[in-house]
């Protein structure tokens, strides 16, 4: 039973619930004390001290983010101590904090800029100098400056805590206190992920993507290259975040409208791979099942999770699939089957691919990612880069009219749609399989089991008498759960969607900031309507999934999708 | 069992030991064999006596005849005069300050006089390797008594009666903590011991750890049996080897014999000690961080609550101690709370530890009743100023701590009367300063320590004391500006009220103590560009008195960068642009020529 505290905020009783902090007390009275270092459920250290309020008998000041009411305690936000204290505390991060706010990554929805702002902080005091540490720039996902670094362990604490990747931490002490690697290499000698979860949580210019937007001019101003988009399926619910709209606006039609006037020759729709990996993914499933494969069998969509577990659990790189993503699926076929359906040089053909990730970035890279002949995918745009080109090219959101997606590739299920929640993989999966496997029509569309934010889900399917164990977990501590589970044989499953980010792709380290629960979940339920709505809603039903089998591929796991559709994993170092 | 006419014990501690004892310990059972001596005196090679400026120290018995800065070359007439004829060598007695008498026992000296020995009781009596010498003297009578007449209640009632107060630096009353660590809800609870000793100058915890190791351990099974906990850990620096080995050596013994391990007394308590050796970070001493490293894990504080009694190491409830609380609990429970609550004052009970350093005659450890005044330990104990300058003020509690003045001398010491002044107990170092001290630098001295010990977690800690210590620094090279005091004095208070830690929070009490007692030489500094002391370099001048320099040459011949010019019998001049303030020409000059400005 939880117990009811009597307390008052400047003055104004209330009664809270045990284990309410102050913060949150406060806010049910309408007062907002500042923050920077909180974020709920991950990052709750109070170290930032910014939150410091003033309670009555207490020897010192007190973070009211952590700090948990107590009966009949008497606090005061703003009285001269608390308010001098807060100042001084901000001031103090600001002091070695660079300023060159006009030309930051983060100008304009900068956390410590709005802080300071609201605090009322106009003049910083103490004139000492500015930050100036290496840049770690040895990656192509995410970019470190530790310049602007001001220590509030987000990016530390979901690392280690969310993700279990532990690629960074704390190194040296006192003023000379940064966040590093181990022995401070790059991230790319690191455990590093590229899952950018990091990213998602900094609240300074600190840490961002590695930037591919001049690339991507350039191949737009060049009149030889035909530039060619795809866009992932969660980036339709989150776009919007980025030009103004609420969380979980579903903007596909406004986006390939500004995409078009952008410059891009083709506007495709990542939903098409996605129908695709069903297709290859599902048959893989089948061959396992009845030739007795490694089963679970593993999803391969998440470039996090897949470098997680080439890095962590190299052992089971043999339960993954051996599909490629749909953004890399996507860039094979661009350069194969559209060049030569299309009669374009393949050499002369761009692949953008606009992602809610950063980990995408690191795969367009992989070596091993040129089955075209070409680099299959050309430059990976975050969703808030793709919101940054459209306002660099100075399209008037407003005023852009729905488009649809370019053919042959513009055309997608919902089964693809849902890909871009944590589930849909799996989800998009059973709908295929259970018509594929029964050849019945299958009534009820809606796996729900497999649906919502909770790191791990289980379901049992049963086709033609035979059931299936599946899971679904999303986030790597999660993913790192399911696998212990299987390894010492506690667990036990057919198939296992993994996806890196919390909540699936709706949650990736590309998507707009702030990544809340309550935006994933927003953007979660978008992918569902967005499903929901569509005529075709399994991958197999896709008019141009068919088409590509008959002209091109001939059948799943076929000689040619070999070739251009799967891959093979390699054990990394930790 | 073999008995001898008589012992000779030589100080092992890690003062005696590095000005030379184990070559006198070598020596003297060399010459016993020479002069067949060694079936009848014992060599005994025990803990430190507290009194280490007078090292190495050697006390002949049954006489108690107390020998200082005994060298080997000594160690022959030792044994063939006092040992074989019966005549002891006067001239290795303690020679009085003031009567220049020559003292030859032990507690006639003064620096032991005004002592109240209780935890330092065996420290320099018996040999620390050896458990039965330590049972010989009561030890472990305390364990039996409440492992078998005592409810663990009881035990912390007893604790709680007693008075005693948290030795690390805090005073926080140990039965009470104990008594959360019993309360709290656990399958497992674990003793710590605090051995992270890190205050520049201080050292009475390694003294207790070397020179008597059972008393520490006795302590903690103790307290494990009070509040419920079957296994303890001493976090011990590694920079104390001796300690660490004496440790080891103790915590075996105590094993072999049944006063550690499996139902200890045939009372069903078990209780087991491991040792974690810190790695030299002064954060650790911090209770949280302390644990935080005891796991692995970056020794770094996190914010309390919960406290360690409800979730401490492993997240199981666990009680965190110094060595020094622990020494004192076998005496409490052996000797009762009511005599050792006679001791002290009305809230400090008891006896504390100072390790008395800086200009004071007598360094080393001292062990007095709460109450008696600093002006007492500092001149009777330390026996004044080196040559006998005036005394200025008194560094107490470490770095955290913050200086007392003259005028507050005759302060009975207590946790807090120090508090009250500005200052703290803390672990009980005790740094004398002479009129030679300049307390600006003093400020940045200790300022630069905590600084650098800072884990960096918090942003007052890790920002508002390097910003501090800029100041200070621009302060003591004469580059002070108007509103430096203010913006000192509002960092100070700042960082005081919204650090995470104690390490933090007790940061600035070294320049706010020296800004209450000495603001004056912080403006002399800042306005006139001086400093009163003579000390800080930038802000002093050596000058040649034309009228008294003879023109020797002695001072151009010594002074290293060639900055002093001038004809022989004629005045020499210093070239101040060139100077580096070293001060060796005003130290070779006869004439007392040159002046400090």
């Amino acid at each position: 039973m939880t117990m009811s505290i009597n307390i008052a905020i400047n003055g104004q009783k209330l009664t809270v619930p045990e284990g309410t902090t102050i913060l949150e007390a406060a806010k049910q009275i309408g007062i907002e004390i500042p923050t920077l270092c909180h974020l709920k459920d991950t990052n709750e250290i109070g170290v930032c001290r910014v939150c410091v309020v003033e309670v009555k008998g207490a020897r010192n000041l007190v973070p009211s983010c952590i700090t948990k009411v107590t009966e009949g305690m008497e606090i005061t936000t703003n009285s001269p101590k608390a308010r001098k204290a807060r100042e001084m505390v901000m001031n103090l991060i600001l002091a070695t904090h660079p300023k060159d706010c006009l030309t930051c990554d983060r100008n304009g929805d900068c956390e410590l800029r709005t802080l300071a702002d609201k605090m009322g902080i106009r003049k910083i005091d103490f004139g000492a100098p500015v930050k100036d540490l290496p840049l770690d720039d040895s990656n192509p996902s995410i970019i470190r400056d530790s310049s602007k670094c001001i220590l509030c362990r987000r990016c530390v604490s979901v690392c280690n805590e969310v993700q279990k990747v532990s690629a960074i931490g704390l190194i040296n002490r006192g003023i000379g206190t940064t966040v590093g690697t181990a022995f401070d290499r790059g991230l790319a000698d690191s455990p590093c992920v590229f899952c950018g979860q990091c990213v998602s949580v900094c609240p300074t210019g600190a840490l961002t993507e590695r930037f591919n937007l001049r690339e991507v001019w350039q191949a737009l101003n060049d009149p030889d290259k035909h530039v060619v988009i795809q866009t992932a399926p969660a980036i339709r619910v989150s776009l919007g975040e980025e030009l103004g709209e609420e969380p979980g606006t579903i903007v596909t039609g406004k986006m390939v409208g500004a995409l078009r006037k952008v410059g891009f020759d083709k506007v495709f729709d990542t939903d098409f791979t996605a129908d695709l990996t069903i297709m290859e993914e599902g048959h893989e499933f089948l061959q396992r099942l009845t030739e007795k494969g490694k089963l679970p069998l593993i999803t391969s969509c998440s470039p996090g999770w897949v470098k997680y577990v080439e890095t962590f659990y190299p052992e089971f790189l043999d339960n993954v699939s051996s599909c490629k993503s749909p953004q890399q699926m996507f860039g094979a076929i661009i350069k194969t089957y559209y060049a030569e359906k299309y009669k374009i040089d393949p050499a002369k053909i761009y692949t953008v691919s606009a992602m809610p990730c950063t980990a995408k970035k690191f795969e367009a890279n992989r070596p091993e990612m040129n089955s075209s002949g070409y680099r299959d995918v050309d430059a990976v745009l975050t969703t808030r880069e793709l919101g940054l080109l459209i306002k660099e090219a100075g399209v008037d959101w407003a005023s852009v009219e729905d488009s649809q997606f370019d053919q042959p590739f513009g055309e997608g299920t919902g089964a693809g749609i849902i890909f871009g929640s944590s589930g849909g993989v799996m989800e998009a999966a059973l709908r295929t399989l259970s018509e594929v496997v029964t050849g019945k029509e299958l009534k009820n569309l809606d796996f729900k089991g497999v649906r919502g934010l909770e790191g791990i889900k289980e379901a049992e399917v049963t086709l033609n008498g035979q059931t299936l164990r599946v899971a679904v977990a999303n986030g790597l501590a999660n993913a790192k759960k399911v696998l212990d589970g299987l390894k010492n044989k506690e667990l036990d499953y057919h198939f296992v969607e993994i996806m890196a980010c919390p909540g699936g792709c709706i949650g990736g380290g590309g998507q707009p900031r702030p990544s809340t629960p309550d935006t994933k979940q927003k953007r979660m339920e978008a992918t569902y309507r967005a499903d929901k709505g569509l005529p075709r809603r399994k991958s197999h039903e896709n008019p141009a999934v068919q088409e590509i089998y008959k002209e091109f591929l001939k059948k799943p796991l076929g000689e040619k999708s070999h070739h251009l559709l799967h891959t093979s994993y390699t054990p990394r170092n930790k | 069992m073999q008995i001898y006419r008589g012992h000779v014990l030589v100080c092992a501690g890690t003062g005696c030991v590095s000005s030379g004892s184990r070559k006198v310990k070598a020596e003297m059972e060399k010459q016993l064999e020479a002069f067949k001596l060694e079936q009848e005196i014992k060599v005994v090679e025990t803990g430190c006596h507290g009194f280490c400026e007078m090292g190495p120290i050697v006390i002949v018995y049954p006489e108690g005849i107390f020998y200082c800065q005994v060298k080997s070359e000594d160690v022959k007439e030792i044994v063939e005069e006092h040992l074989l004829k019966g005549r002891p060598v006067k001239r290795l007695m303690f020679k009085d300050r003031i009567t220049e008498e020559m003292v030859p026992h032990y507690n006639d000296i003064d620096f032991y006089k005004k002592q109240n020995r209780i935890v330092l009781r065996n420290c320099g009596f018996i040999n620390p390797e050896n458990i039965k010498e330590y049972i010989a003297r009561g030890g472990y009578e305390a364990l039996a008594k409440a492992l078998t007449e005592m409810t663990p209640e009881q035990v912390i009632e007893e604790v709680k009666a007693s008075g005693l107060r948290g030795r690390g630096g805090g005073g926080f009353p140990t039965g009470l903590k104990w008594g959360f660590a019993r309360a709290a809800k656990g399958d497992k609870k674990y003793v710590i011991c605090n051995a992270d000793e890190g205050d520049p100058g201080a050292f009475m915890d390694r003294s207790i750890l070397e020179g008597d190791p059972h008393a520490l351990i006795e302590g903690m099974a103790i307290a494990g049996y009070a509040i419920g906990a079957d296994e303890g850990y001493i976090y011990v620096r590694a920079e104390y080897p001796l300690a660490i080995k004496r440790l080891k050596i103790a915590i075996a013994q105590a094993h072999e014999m049944g006063l550690l391990g499996e139902d200890i007394f045939r009372s069903g308590f078990n209780f087991k000690l491991n040792i974690k050796e810190g790695a030299g970070a002064f954060v650790c001493g911090e209770e949280t961080a302390l644990i935080a490293s005891i796991e692995g894990r970056r020794g770094e504080p996190r914010v309390r609550p919960p406290f360690p009694a409800n979730k401490g190491l492993w997240g199981k409830p666990s009680n965190v101690n110094n060595v020094e609380t622990f020494a004192n609990v076998s005496k409490i429970i052996a000797k009762g709370s009511q005599w050792y609550a006679s001791m002290g004052t009305e809230k400090s009970k008891g006896t504390k530890v100072f390790a008395l350093t800086g200009k004071v005659k007598n360094t080393g450890l001292a062990e007095v009743t709460m109450g008696l005044t600093l002006r007492e330990i500092i001149f009777d104990i330390g026996g004044g100023i080196i040559n006998n300058k005036k005394f200025k003020a008194v560094q107490i509690g470490g770095p955290s701590g913050g200086c007392i003045p003259e005028e507050l001398l005759d302060l009975p010491i207590d946790y807090d009367s120090l508090i009250q002044a500005g200052a703290m107990m803390g672990s009980g170092g005790l740094v004398v300063m002479d009129e030679d001290t300049c307390m600006v630098e003093l400020a940045r001295f200790f300022l630069n320590f905590t600084q650098l010990e800072s884990c960096g977690k918090c942003t007052p800690c890790r920002e508002g004391t390097k910003i501090m210590l800029d100041i200070l620094e621009r302060i003591t090279k004469g580059e002070g500006k108007e509103g430096d005091i203010e913006l000192l004095q509002s960092l100070a208070e700042t960082i005081k009220s919204t650090a995470l830690c104690g390490l933090g929070q007790t940061a600035p009490n070294p320049v706010l103590a020296t800004l209450r007692y000495f603001r004056d030489e912080y403006e002399a500094h800042i306005k006139e560009k001086r400093c009163p002391a003579g000390v800080c370099s930038a802000l002093t001048s050596y000058t040649i008195l034309e009228d008294k320099c003879k023109g020797c040459t002695a001072c151009a011949r010594v002074c290293p960068v060639q900055a002093i010019s001038g004809e022989v019998k004629k005045p020499h001049k210093i070239d101040s642009s060139k100077c580096i303030r070293c001060g060796a020409c005003m130290e070779t000059c006869k004439f007392s020529a040159i002046i400090k400005k």
